[in-house]
């Protein structure tokens, strides 16, 4: 696989074209240079592009993403030829880079941040042949299906662990953009952090970024000195963690296992396993059989997981979670209450989850940014 | 807010407002010798990821930084050339070199069987002092809590300030920018001194980004640095091409980088406030300035190099 990074991208992108171009050339010029040219390529070969927001080196959110690419690759070998471009702004420029990919001939292109949802789903408009599979969201198509799950049942058990570690009942949570993704997880870590601990706050601030490092970790700070023990995160770097780690705090991180950027302050992480749905759809689209739909994947499907426990965790709280996770696996446990107290503490109905936009009673900030 | 957090927050803009001392003072030394270069951002990132490399083998700080400085000055040596043996346009070739810098780096820490990335750095620079002096209230934080690369960074502002302004060299660096032409019919050799101070620039920012990967954000990930070197070049105009100015500037950056959080954290009536708003905060202030500095009378006062980006050839005089 190609690995592309952000300086790059245009230029390969640019130069994938100029290829193909010349290729369609030199196919328009003579029938028999084609033949010459080299050996076709079989017909089975799927051509596949994944597009991620940070770069795949960010050990969080695209890097759990590439490892899911990653088990792809290894389950299907030379059926498949994948495309990586890394470090995508989202907006509408990307539907530019998802046309591209569909025009260099990628027939199944992946998106994976919430942010490409509307693009991608024009360019799905004008690439019919092309399947657009796009993470987070909430919209589909006939020609983009959507995937995505329910990290909210990590997140309450990674609150439970951060209820359960802090002494001044502050919890520091590090957050990207106020869009329904985040207030999930926000809200499902604070009611597990209550479980354990029912005087707990969580006090949210905004970075407005998913990947920027210096910023997060700055952020991280910030709620340290506010008096936070413990510092969450919807993030895709490991920055707050470190943050936490040089100020003898605890932390909470997400997407991966973390543990070697700060190995004091690691409590536990909601994270991912991509790697089945990626192959599950590559299966589909080369045999045919593909259909738009909303994938919602969960724990007791393996799609979401909870990372291994720090040495700080005592025993008793990780008896309780992982009895918590038994109950959310087999069904018997629900995240969120239906109705729920929100912020202003008022009873309210829980509502579609997918269009989540209030905080729970407990959060500190502001659910619109 | 109480006067712990406003300490703390002080503390930090300084920590933050320390690599744009150095590559701000580094594109003033440059802008200085009337030659543009806006790869600040290529060359601190090729400073941050070579200076963690050779602390992540050395396990020596003191060799990252050097490591960090001569990588930097390496880059900008390749827009010396281009800018000013070659005479092509700056702005390209300064734009060319933070592409070239942003993917080398990245590059650089995927390769090889061990490689950089993901891992945290083996050593951080830790604060200087310790002990009873740092406790001191509200004066140990604020002037013993910091690593020696922030006492650096100001004494760096300090030589550079007497350099360009009290010494012989200082002065033929400010001709050469001014009006090369003159200068050169003193004497005084324009590539040359162009040469040197583009590298001594580039050497400044690569410490820079040095910073972010061996303090700041002590891992190594692609894109550690944030939009630093855009910043830098932006606060060199800010503070009028003068390197003490740089040094007031950076920390009311780093000020303004820290306070947008701070501020969602004081509760009513700041949480109000939109941090989407906040996060702009920093750039408003780079903005502001920048018109109320640059407007009317002022402006003149302002002090760009009057030869800043213009090709200088010799024969044409």
């Amino acid at each position: 696989m190609e690995r592309i990074n952000m300086a790059f991208t245009r230029w390969r992108v640019f130069a994938t074209l100029l290829v193909a171009f010349a290729l369609v050339a030199a196919a328009c010029g003579g029938d028999d240079d084609a033949d010459t040219a080299g050996p076709a390529q079989p017909a089975e070969v799927l051509k596949v592009a994944f597009v991620h927001v940070g770069p795949v080196a960010d050990k969080g959110w695209s890097w759990a993403h590439d490892q899911g690419v990653q088990y792809l690759k290894a389950q299907l070998g030379d059926a498949v030829e994948i495309t990586t471009l890394e470090t995508i702004s989202e907006g509408a420029d990307s539907q530019r880079v998802f046309e591209d990919l569909a025009a260099a001939g990628n027939k199944l292109i992946f998106g994976t941040s919430f942010g490409y949802m509307d693009p991608m789903l024009a360019a799905a408009e004008n690439f019919p042949d092309t399947v657009f599979m796009h993470a987070t969201g909430y919209k589909t198509s006939e020609g983009m299906g959507n995937y995505f799950g329910a990290a909210e049942e990590g997140r309450y058990l990674s609150g439970m662990a951060a209820g359960a570690a802090t002494e001044t009942n502050l919890i520091g949570y590090v957050a990207a953009f106020p869009i329904p993704e985040v207030l999930r997880g926000i809200n499902a870590f604070t009611l597990g952090a209550q479980e354990v601990n029912p005087d707990v706050q969580v006090q949210v601030v905004w970075t407005s970024t998913w990947f920027d490092p210096p910023k997060e970790k700055t952020a991280a700070e910030s709620l340290l000195d506010a008096g936070a023990d413990v510092i969450a995160m919807h993030q895709d770097s490991a920055a707050p963690g470190q943050a936490a780690e040089a100020a003898g705090a605890k932390w909470v991180g997400y997407n991966t296992d973390m543990t070697e950027f700060a190995p004091t302050a690691w409590l536990t992480a909601a994270i991912w396993n991509w790697g089945p749905i990626y192959l599950a759809t590559a299966e589909q689209v080369i045999a045919g059989t593909w259909k738009s739909e909303a994938f919602y994947g969960n724990m007791a499907g393996g799609m979401v997981a909870l990372a291994p426990f720090g040495d700080s965790v005592e025993q008793a709280t990780r008896d309780l979670i992982l009895e918590r996770e038994a109950q959310i696996k087999d069904g018997s446990f629900s995240v969120f209450p239906d109705p729920i107290i929100n912020q202003d503490g008022e009873s309210q109905p829980l509502g579609d989850i997918f269009g989540m936009d209030f905080f729970v009673e407990g959060v500190i900030g502001s659910s619109s940014g | 807010m109480n006067e712990s957090q406003l300490i703390l927050t002080i503390v930090a803009a300084i920590g933050l407002g320390t690599p744009l001392i150095f590559a701000t003072v580094g594109e003033t030394i440059t802008e200085r010798a009337g030659i543009l270069n806006l790869g600040v951002q290529g060359m601190m990132l090729i400073g941050a990821v070579s200076g963690f490399w050779a602390t992540f083998h050395t396990g020596s700080l003191l060799l990252g930084v050097i490591v960090a400085m001569i990588a930097g000055a390496a880059l900008s040596a390749v827009h010396a050339f281009t800018s000013i043996t070659l005479r092509v346009n700056q702005i390209v070739s300064g734009l060319a070199l933070t592409l070239f810098g942003t993917g080398l780096a990245s590059f650089l820490g995927r390769a090889g069987s061990n490689p950089l990335v993901g891992n945290p750095s083996r050593k951080v620079f830790e604060p200087l002092f310790s002990g009873a002096i740092t406790e001191i209230a509200v004066v140990g934080p604020l002037l013993f809590g910091h690593d020696i690369l922030v006492y650096t960074a100001i004494a760096v502002a300090g030589g550079a300030s007497y350099y360009l302004f009290n010494t012989r060299m200082g002065l033929s660096l400010r001709a050469v920018g001014e009006d090369p032409a003159s200068a050169e019919s003193a004497g005084v050799s324009v590539a040359r001194v162009r040469y040197i101070h583009v590298m001594v620039g580039g050497s400044l920012a690569g410490l820079g980004g040095a910073y972010f990967s061996l303090v700041l954000v002590p891992t190594w990930q692609d894109d550690p640095i944030g939009a630093a070197g855009w910043i830098a070049i932006a606060l060199v105009i800010l503070s009028s091409w003068r390197p003490w100015r740089a040094v007031v500037a950076a920390y009311l950056f780093g000020a303004a980088e820290r306070f947008q959080f701070t501020l969602q954290t004081l509760g009513e009536p700041w949480s109000a406030v939109p941090s989407t708003l906040l996060a702009m905060l920093p750039f408003v202030l780079a903005i502001a300035a920048m018109i109320v500095l640059t407007s009317g009378k002022r402006a003149r006062l302002l002090g760009a190099p009057a030869a800043l980006g213009i090709p200088y050839f010799r024969e044409q005089r």
